[in-house]
C-alpha cells in the first residue's frame, strides 16, 4: 500500500507556463510533432480554461514510444518549461515537479539564481534568456520557440532539427526562418546548472 | 459487399491531430454530400475545418450554414431523405436545441452521422466536458459510440456511415468524444488513403428517397392505429445493430488492422474488480490498472463504446465473475436512484443468481480533471464496500464536500 | 386494415401518392347538403363558388356544359359537415337529415 503508483510509465511528461497569446499552446503543439515525427506517440493538450490575452495559461505533453493511455493533466512533470518571466513572481514553477526532472525558464537570472529562489536541488535548471533572443532577431516578442528549443537540447526528447522542423512546417517562409535562427541560438545560449 | 484489402503501409499518412481535426478529415474523406452545422464549442473546430475543405475545392460536399442547431438536424433530415450522405456536429446546449429533430430523424430512419464533442449542460454555463448532453439523448432512436482517442475518433466516423447506410439498419449514429479532453488534443493519428475510404464505403444506397418523378410522403401521421408498429419497426432496427456492428468493423479490419468492438475489455480474465467507463477515462483506467496490478491488485477494465444500443448480455458474460463492478460517470441523473451508465449495469446484472457488487462513481462533472488519483479512489472505496457487503447506489468523486 | 409492423413500409413512408382517394369519407355523413339552383350564383351566372372553395373534402362539383351551369356534390367524400351551408352567400345550400 505504501508503494507510490506511477501512472506514466515510459511516459515523458511536460508542463508548460506562459500567458494567453504568446504561443505556449503553439509551441507544445510543435514539439509534439516533432516527437511524433520521430516515430513516438504523443498527446499535445492546453489547460483549458482562461482563453484569453495575458491570462497565465498551461499547456501539457505527452511523449511515448508506446500508445498514451492516461487521459489528465499532468501533475508530476518531468519537464516544465516557463516562457514568461514575469510569471516567476507568481507561481513556483517547480510545483510538482520530479526531483529528477528538468526546469528551462526564459529569464536572465542563472540557474543558480533560479534554484535559490524556488529551492529546487534536484534535476537540472536551464535558463536563457529567450526574451532578447527574440527581440533581436524577430523584433518582436515571441519567445515561445527559443524556449523551447532550449528544453529541445537539455532534455534531449528529440534532436533539435526535428523541432525546427516542426516550426518551419507551421510557418513556412521568413517567419519560419527567424524562428529557426532563434532557436539555435538559444540552444547555444542556454545556461545549465 | 465490399472487397476489402489491407491498406499498405506507405499509403498511411500518419499526422498529429486533435480530435475535431480528425473527425473532419474523416468526414472529408467519407465524401459527404451535405453538412448543415451551427458552430459551438468544442465541436467547433470540426466544422471549420470542414468549411476549409470546402472554400478549397477539396470536398464538393454543400455545407449549409444554418442559424441553430434545430435547423441543422432539419437540414440534415431533409438532405438525408433525398438520399444524400449527411453529417453535422454539436455539443452540450446546441444538441439540446435539436432535440425535437433527433428523434425526427432516428424514426425517420435517417442514417445521418452526428459527431458530438461532449460537453456539460448550463447552468452555470460551461464549456467543458461531461456527458450529461448525449446521455439525455439517449432514448432519442440514435446509436451511440464513445470514443477514447483521436484515431478511435477517426476510424469510427468512417465505420459508423456503413453501420447507419445499412439497410437493416437505417438509423442515425452519435459519434462522441470527450469535449476538449480529446476534441483539443493532438494526438497520432493513421489516416487512411481517400480512395480506401471510398471503396469501403461506397456510395450510399437509399432504400428509398424523395424524388419529384416517384413521390412519396416520409414523416406523416399515425395515431393509435399503427405508432406503435413504426416503433417495433425502428426497435427491431436497433436490435440488429451488433450484427451489423460486427460485420463493418471485420471489414474495417481487414483493411486497417484496427478493431475495437462494442466495448473493450483489459485485464479482466482474473479481476476481482472491474472498472467500468467509457471515453477518455477508460484510458486512465487502462493506466490505473497496471499500476495498481503491479501491487498485486486483481483489478481490470471494461471501457464501453457503444451506449446505444447497450451490449448488455455480452457484458453480463464478462462482467460475472467479478466480486465488483465500479462503474465511473460523467453525469448525474437528478433524481434517479443511480446515473446513466451504472442503471444499465445494473439491468445486465440483475438477471444473474450471483451478481457483483456494483458501485457507481459521479465524476469529472463540468470537466473536473479525472486523474488517476479519483479512479484510485473509487477502486478502494469499492474495496470497502465489498468488505461491509454492501454499497450506496451512487456517490460523487472529485468534488469538494 | 390492422396490418403487423412487418406488413407495412418502414418509418410510415407514403409510398403510394394520392391514396387519400382510397379513404371515402362519404360513410361519416349524418347530415347531407341539399342545394336549390333558384338562389345559386353559379347557377345564375358562373360566379361566387364559395362552396366549392370551402369543401375539405374536394365534394363540390361546379360543372360548366355548353354555356350552362350545373351543381353536384360528390357524395362519396361529402362527409356532411356543413361548412358549404354555412358559407354559401345566398342560403342556397340546407342541411338536412339522412
Amino acid at each position: 500500500m505504501t508503494m507510490a503508483l506511477d501512472f506514466a510509465k515510459g511516459i515523458t511528461e511536460f508542463r508548460w507556463h506562459g500567458r494567453g497569446g504568446q504561443g505556449v499552446v503553439t509551441s507544445n503543439q510543435m514539439l509534439g510533432k516533432a516527437a511524433l515525427a520521430e516515430g513516438n506517440y504523443i498527446q499535445a493538450f492546453p489547460e483549458f480554461g482562461p482563453e484569453r490575452t495575458g491570462a497565465p495559461v498551461r499547456a501539457f505533453l505527452r511523449i511515448s514510444k508506446r500508445p498514451i493511455q492516461v487521459y489528465a493533466q499532468v501533475y508530476n512533470p518531468d519537464i516544465v518549461v516557463c516562457i514568461d518571466p514575469t510569471l516567476l513572481e507568481v507561481l513556483d514553477p517547480t510545483e510538482g515537479l520530479k526531483e529528477d526532472g528538468l526546469l528551462v525558464l526564459n529569464t536572465t537570472m542563472s540557474p543558480e539564481e533560479v534554484r535559490d529562489k524556488y529551492d529546487f536541488r534536484g534535476g537540472k535548471v536551464v535558463t536563457v534568456d529567450a526574451t532578447t533572443i527574440a527581440l533581436e532577431i524577430l523584433g518582436r516578442p515571441f519567445y515561445n520557440m527559443p524556449t523551447m528549443a532550449a528544453a529541445v537540447k537539455h532534455s534531449g526528447v528529440v534532436r533539435l532539427e526535428s523541432a525546427i522542423q516542426a516550426v518551419l512546417e507551421r510557418y513556412p517562409g521568413k517567419i519560419g526562418e527567424l524562428n529557426k535562427a532563434a532557436m539555435e541560438r538559444a540552444a547555444e545560449e542556454a545556461r545549465v546548472g | 459487399m465490399t472487397v476489402v484489402e489491407r491498406v499498405p503501409t506507405d499509403k498511411v499518412v500518419v499526422e498529429g491531430m486533435t480530435g475535431d481535426a480528425a473527425i473532419a478529415h474523416a468526414l472529408k474523406q467519407c465524401d459527404i454530400d451535405v453538412l448543415a452545422a451551427y458552430p459551438i464549442t468544442p465541436q467547433t473546430i470540426i466544422v471549420e475545418d470542414f468549411q476549409k475543405f470546402v472554400a478549397n475545392g477539396e470536398v464538393k460536399t454543400r455545407v449549409i450554414p444554418v442559424e441553430s442547431e434545430h435547423s441543422a438536424m432539419s437540414a440534415c433530415v431533409g438532405a438525408s431523405a433525398v438520399g444524400a450522405r449527411v453529417a453535422t456536429a454539436t455539443a452540450s446546449a446546441g444538441l439540446a436545441l435539436m432535440w425535437e429533430i433527433l428523434y425526427c430523424a432516428a424514426s425517420m430512419r435517417m442514417p445521418i452521422v452526428l459527431a458530438v464533442a461532449n460537453r456539460a449542460l448550463s447552468a452555470p454555463i460551461n464549456i467543458h466536458n461531461d456527458w450529461s448532453d448525449s446521455y439525455g439523448a439517449r432514448d432519442s432512436g440514435f446509436i451511440q459510440i464513445y470514443c477514447q482517442s483521436c484515431q478511435e475518433a477517426y476510424d469510427t466516423v468512417i465505420m459508423a456511415f456503413k453501420i447507419a447506410e445499412d439497410h437493416d439498419v437505417l438509423l442515425p449514429v452519435m459519434v462522441c468524444i470527450d469535449g476538449f479532453i480529446l476534441s483539443h488534443n493532438v494526438e497520432r493519428v493513421e489516416m487512411l488513403p481517400t480512395e480506401a475510404v471510398q471503396q469501403f464505403l461506397g456510395v450510399r444506397k437509399p432504400a428509398i428517397a424523395l424524388d419529384p418523378d416517384n413521390p412519396v410522403t416520409m414523416g406523416p401521421l399515425a395515431l393509435t392505429d399503427y405508432y406503435f408498429e413504426f416503433k417495433e419497426q425502428q426497435d427491431r432496427a436497433m436490435a440488429r445493430v451488433p450484427e451489423v456492428f460486427e460485420r463493418v468493423e471485420s471489414e474495417f479490419e481487414k483493411m486497417t488492422g484496427r478493431r475495437y468492438g462494442r466495448f473493450e475489455t483489459y485485464r479482466v480474465e482474473d479481476a476481482d474488480i472491474i472498472i467500468f467507463t467509457h471515453s477518455t477515462p477508460g484510458g486512465t483506467a487502462k493506466a490505473v490498472v497496471d499500476a495498481l496490478r503491479e501491487r498485486g491488485e486483481k483489478v481490470g477494465v471494461v471501457r464501453l463504446r457503444m451506449f446505444r444500443p447497450f451490449p448488455a448480455e455480452a457484458l453480463r458474460e464478462v462482467l460475472r465473475n467479478a466480486k465488483a463492478v465500479a462503474v465511473f460517470e460523467k453525469c448525474r441523473s437528478f433524481g434517479a436512484p443511480s446515473n446513466p451508465l451504472a442503471l444499465e449495469v445494473r439491468t445486465a446484472l440483475y438477471d444473474l443468481d450471483e451478481r457483483p457488487l456494483v458501485t457507481d462513481f459521479v465524476i469529472g462533472l463540468g470537466g473536473r480533471d479525472v486523474p488517476p488519483s479519483t479512479i484510485v479512489e473509487g477502486v478502494e472505496k469499492t474495496k470497502e464496500y465489498l468488505k461491509a457487503g454492501r454499497a450506496p447506489l451512487y456517490e460523487t468523486l472529485g468534488v469538494r464536500k | 386494415m390492422s396490418k403487423r409492423f412487418d406488413e407495412i413500409p418502414m418509418a410510415g413512408i407514403i409510398i403510394e401518392p394520392g391514396n387519400a382517394m382510397e379513404y371515402k369519407t362519404g360513410g361519416w355523413r349524418a347530415m347531407r347538403p341539399v342545394h336549390t339552383d333558384e338562389t345559386c350564383l353559379w347557377i345564375k351566372n358562373g360566379t361566387c363558388g364559395l362552396c366549392w372553395i370551402y369543401c375539405p373534402d374536394n365534394a363540390v362539383r361546379l360543372i360548366e356544359e355548353n354555356g350552362k351551369y350545373r351543381y353536384e356534390y360528390d357524395y362519396d367524400y361529402c362527409k356532411g359537415c356543413g361548412i358549404c351551408a354555412n358559407q354559401c352567400p345566398t342560403g342556397s345550400i340546407k342541411m338536412e337529415s339522412e
